[in-house]
């Protein structure tokens, strides 16, 4: 038996209303495809290229609980500031951002990568250096490929040494579409 | 807290079961009080979710909050009216008079009749709640309440 729209958007409407959610997402459009958006009571705990993958579902109750809960409501801050920012008007993202279960190295790297400024790159060694472990380049790279917040924390911004762009967990597309959105690339 | 079994994502299971607790809602309450039913039952659900301990049975737990709902929708709406049958007859809920009787079952016959006689769930919904088919259900009830008799003339 099929639920009407309408009473499918009243109950997520109530639960949000209500704080039952432990995280609340929606997929939204951007001009590198959809993006899940995930966000919990701390803030911005995910953003992820899949669409809607069970698996990413199972990942977010990793983070905050199981009442995970397809709630655009709780993405209303998120969006209007990652449209903000695809259409040019938005260059730092005033969010808080939900950390929680990272490792504290993973930590460290993510707000050492925070700081780099729209517009700019950096590279692997760099940020390494920059949280006292030169040598662990590769782990801050192993960092940047599970950065689950990405787009917010700009890991699109770390290139290789020389220049060329490396990887993404999202595609090198989507690394070369940010990088051109912010005058990196023409 | 983060919790230590895993109960799936609760997207996934208001998904597969919102059908099944719409058809009981509106069966029991007609078209027009089952949708806010229908809410204050995904409601108390969400409440609950966090603090359940497995997620087996997820569809007999939330039919019998769908229950209880109806139960309630239908004492404030129509106070003259009978109230729906609850199985017990000094407000004991059925369920947890059979939680002594069906104590030391095996685990999938004390399921069985748990839900057959606490929840009055069909042996489809049994089997559906169990993993296994109607005819399986209906056996590990029938073995169950075997299993209590004998019991009860040993004592």
């Amino acid at each position: 038996m099929t639920i009407s729209t309408d009473l499918d958007r009243r109950f997520r409407e109530a639960a949000h209303s209500l704080g039952l959610v432990d995280i609340g997402y929606d997929v939204i459009d951007s001009p590198i495809g959809p993006l899940l958006v995930a966000v919990s009571n701390e803030g911005l705990a995910a953003i992820s290229f899949q669409r809607r993958a069970d698996e990413e579902l199972e990942r977010l109750t990793r983070i905050a609980g199981p009442a995970v809960l397809r709630s655009p409501r709780s993405v209303d801050d998120a969006r209007r500031e990652l449209d903000e920012y695809f259409s040019g008007r938005r260059r730092v993202f005033d969010m808080r951002l939900d950390l929680r279960g990272l490792a504290p190295f993973t930590i460290s790297v993510l707000d050492e990568l925070a700081k780099v400024p729209f517009g700019e790159t950096t590279t692997y060694g760099a940020l390494a250096a920059r949280v006292g472990r030169p040598r662990a380049a590769r782990a801050v790279g192993t960092v940047m490929n599970r950065n689950r917040i990405p787009i917010v924390l700009p890991c699109h911004r770390v290139v290789g040494a020389g220049g060329n762009l490396v990887g993404y967990a999202g595609g090198l597309d989507r690394k070369v579409t940010l990088l051109e959105l912010e005058g990196v690339l023409l | 807290m983060m919790p230590t079994v895993s109960t799936p994502p609760f997207e996934l299971f208001y998904e597969e079961h919102r059908g099944d607790v719409m058809r009981l809602l509106r069966r029991q309450l007609g078209r027009d009080r089952a949708d806010d039913a229908f809410q204050e039952t995904f409601l108390r659900a969400l409440r609950a979710y966090g603090r359940l301990t497995h997620s087996e049975h997820l569809r007999a737990w939330v039919l019998t909050i769908a229950r209880n709902v109806a139960i309630d929708t239908v004492r404030r709406t129509t106070p003259t009216s009978p109230p729906i049958e609850k199985g017990a007859e000094d407000g004991v809920p059925a369920y947890q008079e059979l939680a002594a009787l069906t104590d030391g079952l095996p685990p999938k016959e004390r399921a069985a009749v748990v839900l057959r006689y606490g929840y009055d769930l069909s042996y489809e919904q049994i089997a559906a709640a169990l993993g296994s088919n109607p005819d399986a259900a209906r056996q590990a009830t029938s073995a169950g309440v075997r299993r209590i008799r004998k019991r009860r003339i040993a004592e």
